[in-house]
């Protein structure tokens, strides 16, 4: 029986993992579908402390990793597709594999949220895009959308005129929820154009295979509209990836795992949480590895009190 | 190793290529691709190129191609056969789940 099994590789997971590691403990990770987690899909990250000039975001994630696997750490490149408890542990399995653990921590971040249009998936990669880094270049020109009211959405529009001819910023309300200091930053952008009260209720374009507009609604007084667009973006934010869990630990109202205050554990014994999972508040990558070095210790004391 | 594509040699290498050829868009500043990266790598050091060819395009450097092929999103890998694109998969993901869409082209 393994020591403990690591759910999830971003900064939570990995910086759990080089904690147990070092403590001996052999822990095993499980990288899930997005190695390296969100930072991924992000350019500079300014705020991780210990980088002076910042560090690119996949850059950031392959140095923990690296510096996890040289403390024995096992690495496995799969999703999990069950947790359960059992005798003195958990069963974690994954792709018809069963592994057996005294302890598990969850990790598993939280994952960005879709309109959840049949249109939007349908266009995905076809100008419907869910990352705004990787996929801006290809909008050199051209008009886009980006869907959202948030510090994250205001931070790509800006990012997004680099090389589209026009940003259009679609929000549900009167009010954004981002910082003044970001807001301005938008208002002042002659690219950038607030298109308020409204929402995207279809992609168009499924037809001939990529998009060429959007159809809004006005959430004000009903109306809808058509515009042409080459390109549409979601910033609604994030929901926490608890489906492995649900139904086996506590969620809070928001439905991020429940901790006890000012640990990782879980209302299961033995069963630790730390990063994006169980943090609606915070949501960085350094209070992630700050909660991910919580839970190792906590396996540790956990294991040391049950031997 | 996987070839490297360019606008240059793209005609030769993936439009008149024999067998059909797996093309990975990509760019150093895309992090999903730098995930897909060795997994492209690591699958095209095991097929049989008899069978299916695989290879990438910096999207930085060969801007013409992405825009010719309608690549609005990278990672996406696009999949030729007697010069016509029969394939489109888009985003990264693990090998084996990579593996399974191209079973058809490596029976
Ligand atoms: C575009 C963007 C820019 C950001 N910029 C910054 C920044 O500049 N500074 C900052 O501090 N924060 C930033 N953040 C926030 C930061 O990325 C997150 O707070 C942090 O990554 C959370 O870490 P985590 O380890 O909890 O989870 P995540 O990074 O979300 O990783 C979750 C991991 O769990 C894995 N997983 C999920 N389900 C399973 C499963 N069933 N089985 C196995 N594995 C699974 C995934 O594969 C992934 O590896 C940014 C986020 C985004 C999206």
């Amino acid at each position: 029986m393994h020591n403990t099994i690591i759910i999830g590789s971003g900064p939570a997971g990995w910086t759990a993992a080089i904690y147990a590691a070092r403590a001996d403990l052999k822990p095993m990770v499980f990288e899930g579908y997005e190695p390296g987690g969100q930072l991924m899909t992000t350019t500079e990250v300014e705020n991780f402390p210990g980088f002076e000039h910042g560090i690119q975001g996949p850059d950031l994630m392959s140095v923990m990793r690296k510096q996890a696997k040289r403390f024995e750490t096992e690495i496995i490149s799969a999703m999990v597709d069950s947790v359960k408890q059992i005798d003195g542990g958990f069963e974690v399995v994954s792709k018809g594999q069963t592994y057996q653990s005294k302890t598990v921590i969850l990790s598993t971040g939280a994952t960005a949220r879709r309109l959840g249009l049949e249109s939007e998936k349908a266009l995905y990669g076809n100008g419907v895009s869910a990352c705004a880094t990787c996929d801006g270049f290809f909008f050199k020109g051209k008009n886009v959308i980006i869907v959202g009211g948030g510090d994250s959405a205001m931070e790509e529009a800006t990012f997004l005129t680099r090389f589209a001819e026009k940003v259009f910023i679609v929000h549900r309300r009167e009010e954004f929820r981002a910082s003044k200091i970001m807001q301005e930053r938008v208002k002042a952008n002659s690219k950038i154009e607030l298109i308020l009260n409204s929402e995207v209720i279809e992609i168009l374009g499924v037809d001939v295979g990529h998009v060429t507009g959007v159809k809004l609604r006005n959430t004000v007084s009903g109306e809808t509209s058509e515009m042409n667009i080459d390109g549409v973006f979601a910033s609604i934010g994030h929901e926490p990836n608890v489906a492995l869990v649900k139904g086996l630990v506590d969620l809070d109202e928001k439905g991020y795992v429940k901790t006890i205050p000012g640990t990782s554990q879980t209302n299961i014994k033995g069963l630790f949480a730390c990063g994006d999972v169980q943090d609606s508040r915070y949501r960085q990558a350094i209070t992630a590895a700050g909660s991910g070095c919580m839970a190792a210790l906590d396996v540790e004391k956990f294991l040391a009190g049950h031997e | 190793m996987a070839h490297i594509f360019t606008e240059a040699n793209f005609q030769a290498e993936v439009l008149s290529s024999p067998v059909p050829v797996l093309v990975d868009f990509w760019a150093e500043w895309c992090g999903p691709c730098r995930v897909l990266g060795p997994i492209i790598e690591e699958i095209a050091s095991e097929v049989d190129e008899s069978k299916l060819k695989i290879g990438k395009v910096n999207v930085d450097q060969n801007a013409h191609l992405s825009t010719e092929h309608r690549v609005l999103s990278i990672p996406t890998m696009l999949i030729f056969k007697g010069g016509q694109e029969v394939g489109k998969i888009v985003g990264s993901m693990p090998k084996e789940e990579l593996l399974a869409k191209l079973a058809p082209y490596l029976a």
